[in-house]
Order: C-alpha cells, then sequence, then structure tokens
C-alpha cells in the first residue's frame, strides 16, 4: 500500500508573528520556518504503518516555493521513501494547493492520502477537505486513532463532544489531529541518508490547474489589546474582586 | 442576496452555535435560510422555523443524514447551492468537517472562522493563532464561510416563524459510514457555551488532580477546560482543549490554572470577559492578558478558592 503525506512549510510555531509596517500582510522576514506540525504528525503516522507492514511506500508532497525542499528533507529524514515538490513561486489558497495534490495522487495511485488537519499559519483547515471533493475520495478528519482494514479504514476521530468512530473505504483522505501520535525526532544517520533519498520538482504550471487568487488580502493588523490587569495577593482578594468588582460570581 | 445557514444539531435539538452563525448571516444582510439536514429531525426543524429573523427552513430528512458524514451533506448542500450567494456553517468540528468539501465542489475558496463581516464580500478573520487579523475579500460568485461562534452574539431562539419546505435526499454517498460514537457525559455545562470556564494546564501535574479544578467548576455551574499542554500530557481527553487547534471560547468568566500561557492557548480564550490566572510563576506571559492575577501555588490556591465560594 502506496501513501502520500502531503506537508507545508509554515513560520515555526515559537515564532510570533507580526504585521509588515504597512499592514499589507504579515510581517515574514528573517523568521524561522518550519514543517507544520499536524504534518509531522500526518508522516509519523504513515512510517509508523510502513513499519508494521501495512504501508509499503511513502511519499511526502508539498506545494510551494523551491525553499520547501528543506521540509521534504525533514520528512525523508523522518522516514518517508521519496518526496514530490510541486513548484510554484505564488503563494497559493487551500483550494489550488487541493487541485495540485489532486494531480500529484491521479499519477501516483496512493491507497492512502494522510495529511494535517490545519497549517498553524492561515489557520484555514480546508486542505484536506478540499482534496477529498476533488478525487471523490471518502474523508475522514481531525483523526486520533487509524486502522487498516483490507479497502476501508477504521478512524476515530476528535469531535466537539468526544470521539467518532467512521469507516471510510479506501482510497480515502485522513487528517491528522494532535493525540494520533508523537512525531519521532531525526537522527543524524537518518538526516543523512535523506539528503540521497529521491526528490522530484514538477513545475505547477504543467499541470493544467487554474491557481487564480479567488482572495484579497486587503490589510493584517494586530488584535485588540486587553487592557491591563492587576495582580491580586490572596486567594481572599480575588474572590472579592471577583464578586464585587468584575461582578462574574455571586 | 441570500444566505443558507447549515444547521448544527443532534437531530433532537439545534446546537446552540447555528444562533451565532445565524447572527452573522443577518450582519450580512438579506435572506436567511436554515437548512436542517438528519434523520427523523422535525423537532430541530420547529426549533429552526422559531428562530429569530428566519424566512425559510429546508428540512432533508434521511437515514443517510443521521451523522451528518461530510460525503453526503456536501452533495445536498450542493444540490441547493445555486439558490444562494452566502453559505454559512458554525466553526465547529461539524462545520469544519463539511464546508470544505462543499466548498471545493462549488469550485470556491472557503473564509474559515470570520470573526466580522465587514461587506457582503469581506471579511475579518484570525491567522497565526490570532497573533494578527486579516482582513479578506472574495471574488467568488458564492461565499462559503465558516463562522467564529464567540465573535457573534446568539440571535434569539424565539420569535420567528418560518416557513418549512422539505426536499429528498440527493447525492447520498457511501464512501464513509458511521461505526459508533462516544459522547462525554457530563453534568456541567459545554465548554463553548459556558458562562464561566476553569481550564488547567502542565501545572495540574497529573489528570487527577483536575478533580481540584472539578470541585470549583460545580461550586461555579462552570466547564472544564485544558490547555494543548495538558492534552499532549495524556491528563485528559482532547475534546477538553481550549485553544488555536482546540475549541474557542469566551465565557463571562476565564479561569487559567497552572497554564503558562503559550499563544496557541490564548487564541482559545482571550476574548472572554474576565480572565483569572493562577500560576506560581509571576513571569509567565498568561498574566500579560488576565485581569486578576495570582502569583501562587495552585495546590494551595484551589482548594482555599473552592471554600470560599
Amino acid at each position: 500500500m502506496k501513501i502520500i503525506v502531503p506537508i507545508k512549510r509554515v513560520v515555526d510555531y515559537n515564532v510570533k508573528v507580526r504585521p509588515l509596517g504597512d499592514q499589507s500582510d504579515v510581517d515574514l522576514n528573517n523568521v524561522k520556518m518550519a514543517m507544520n506540525p499536524f504534518c509531522e504528525i500526518a508522516i509519523e503516522e504513515a512510517v509508523r504503518l510502513k513499519e508494521a507492514g501495512t504501508a509499503t511506500e511513502v511519499i511526502a508532497v508539498t506545494v510551494g516555493k523551491s525553499d520547501s525542499q528543506e521540509q521534504l528533507r525533514t520528512a525523508l529524514a523522518l522516514g518517508a521513501d521519496r518526496a514530490i515538490l510541486v513548484e510554484t513561486d505564488s503563494l497559493l489558497e487551500p483550494l489550488a494547493i487541493a487541485k495540485a495534490l489532486a494531480k500529484v495522487i491521479e499519477a501516483e495511485a496512493p491507497k492512502l492520502v494522510i495529511l494535517g488537519k490545519q497549517a498553524i499559519d492561515g489557520d484555514n483547515n480546508q486542505t484536506g477537505q478540499m482534496l477529498a471533493a476533488l478525487l471523490n475520495y471518502g474523508q475522514a478528519t481531525f483523526a486520533s486513532k487509524i486502522s487498516i482494514d483490507g479497502d476501508s479504514a477504521s478512524v476515530t476521530r476528535e469531535i466537539d463532544g468526544g470521539l467518532q468512530t467512521l469507516k471510510v473505504s479506501l482510497p480515502a483522505i485522513i487528517t491528522t489531529d494532535l493525540r494520533l501520535n508523537e512525531p519521532r525526532y531525526a537522527s543524524l544517520p537518518n538526516i543523512m541518508k535523506a539528503k540521497k533519498k529521491e526528490l522530484d520538482v514538477q513545475p505547477i504550471d504543467a499541470m493544467g490547474i487554474d491557481t487564480a487568487p479567488r482572495i484579497e488580502l486587503l490589510s493584517v493588523e494586530l488584535p485588540a489589546a486587553r487592557q491591563e490587569g492587576i495582580k491580586v495577593e490572596s486567594v481572599e482578594e480575588l474572590v472579592s474582586k471577583l464578586k464585587n468588582e468584575a461582578k462574574v460570581i455571586s | 442576496m441570500s444566505t443558507l445557514v447549515i444547521a448544527e444539531h443532534d437531530n433532537t435539538n439545534l446546537k446552540p452555535a447555528t444562533l451565532n452563525t445565524v447572527a452573522a448571516a443577518n450582519v450580512i444582510g438579506g435572506a436567511v435560510h436554515i437548512l436542517v439536514a438528519g434523520n427523523a429531525c422535525q423537532s430541530v426543524a420547529d426549533e429552526a422555523a422559531a428562530v429569530d429573523g428566519v424566512e425559510k427552513v429546508i428540512l432533508a430528512e434521511d437515514s443517510a443524514y443521521e451523522n451528518q458524514l461530510a460525503e453526503s451533506a456536501a452533495n445536498l448542500i450542493k444540490s441547493i447551492a445555486n439558490d444562494y450567494s452566502h453559505i454559512l456553517a458554525p466553526a465547529t468540528t461539524f462545520g469544519k468537517n463539511v464546508l470544505p468539501r462543499l466548498s471545493a465542489l462549488l469550485d470556491v475558496q472557503q473564509i474559515s472562522e470570520i470573526t466580522e463581516v465587514v461587506s457582503e464580500d469581506t471579511f475579518k478573520r484570525p491567522i497565526y493563532a490570532g497573533s494578527c487579523i486579516a482582513t479578506v475579500k472574495s471574488s467568488d460568485s458564492t461565499k462559503v464561510i465558516t463562522v467564529r461562534a464567540t465573535a457573534f452574539d446568539p440571535v434569539n431562539a424565539s420569535g420567528g416563524s418560518a416557513s418549512i419546505e422539505s426536499i429528498s435526499a440527493d447525492g447520498v454517498s457511501d464512501l464513509s459510514s458511521f461505526v459508533n460514537e462516544e459522547i462525554a457525559q457530563s453534568d456541567r455545562p459545554e465548554l463553548t457555551a459556558a458562562s464561566i470556564v476553569i481550564s488547567g494546564g502542565r501545572g495540574m501535574q497529573s489528570g487527577d488532580n483536575f478533580h481540584l479544578l472539578e470541585t470549583i467548576a460545580d461550586k461555579l455551574g462552570a466547564a472544564v477546560g485544558a490547555s494543548r499542554a495538558a492534552v499532549d500530557a495524556g491528563f485528559v481527553p482532547n475534546d477538553y482543549q481550549v485553544g488555536q487547534t482546540g475549541k474557542i471560547v469566551a465565557p463571562d468568566l476565564y479561569i487559567a490554572v497552572g497554564i503558562s500561557g503559550a499563544i496557541q492557548h490564548l487564541a482559545g480564550m482571550k476574548d472572554s470577559k474576565v480572565i483569572v490566572a493562577i500560576n506560581k510563576d509571576e513571569d509567565a506571559p498568561i498574566f500579560q492578558v488576565a485581569d486578576y492575577g495570582l502569583v501562587a501555588d495552585l495546590f494551595n490556591a484551589l482548594p482555599e478558592l473552592a471554600e470560599q465560594l
């Protein structure tokens, strides 16, 4: 069974992103970049399925600029067998990314596609579901447990009130939630080995898809700041303030 | 111009986030219709018809819609999408699952988790865990949008008298099927609907220690939440998680206990009306957003707090 794992290069989660001075966009000058955390979970799950003998090949794919090769190399160091960069100089929206991924998936014909539920830059939470629609595959989003059973997968999903388990026909799209697994770190020997693994670069222009933006970014600003609060000295003072000043408890 | 709001429900009752979504639809303007897709869910349609300001309820009853799985739900919505300029759903795990699928079927770029309607085609939404607010304008002919419930005050659940129109199932899919659900049973209010929330972080040290929070929650009629760190550490289930990748809450009172205040957590609670932080580290970033900060060991402070309430 072949598994494709689409990943994304994003600003490292420790970076506090700010708007540019002219508020035209976020300021991404000289910030540290990394693989999106939910994509690391997706790679880990695919690699575990391979280690368990369920999967035979794990292919990491990304749609982005040339520098995304860095995150593909990380995916290879974490255990992916080969990688594909669909190269574009534009910053694409989730729908366009899903269209490019759909082309790769049609060509590779994997039995399973695992991707992160959400990228921590745009916080859109769209690409997996869109990809499933474009391919007419079943979807199981926000997965906390995956088991493969022949031509279907049983997936437990994190939903608002608890957990839901679905059975989905393969090929299918699964998106990862936090508790699915704890991703490993890449070892130095594996980082060295990853440099020799195959990384195929495909220009997006050759795919014949419409990637024109549908959304115009008008401005980016800081959220309204909260008024500075006070420190209380004791639990007693806290309870008194909540009762008499804030009036939020009685 | 007219807006279709996708109802979230459990086949018996309408979920409250639907009312916040109708509120966002009202700001956009034009007629507001609600789609209730479910199984044997006439009571939900009746509730939806009573929602203030709703013109029409569209009811699709079929066993295929019992659990509102994304494949069949998206196909159904697509079958009536032509009648609408805007299609809205709450940004809950339900809305987040179904709407992007619909969006791709319609060849539309969805706008996720809006917090403000600027005009019929322009919206504000948080990005980078709420570090920044983006104002975005859509050029798509149909706008597909998920709505952050806490950013819109709910409309009245009564006062409306919408007509109810039944439609038949369309595009039923067997790509996925429901197996089972484990819904946490609790006498406490739901996290996203509670007026008081008390959350624990890594500082709680173990899941067992969450009973210290539960005691206080029961005295205040509060819901119990947690930071991602506490979920990561296995103290509590994921449905407790408040933050960028969990639930967004904005109660009247939010009490953060043993939570350092990473940006990812603040993203889920910083719109609360009053924030209390209890942490033994006086430099913890949570104190920067707290109205009332108490520098104390939570294992002393919580029993004391429980006693004084």
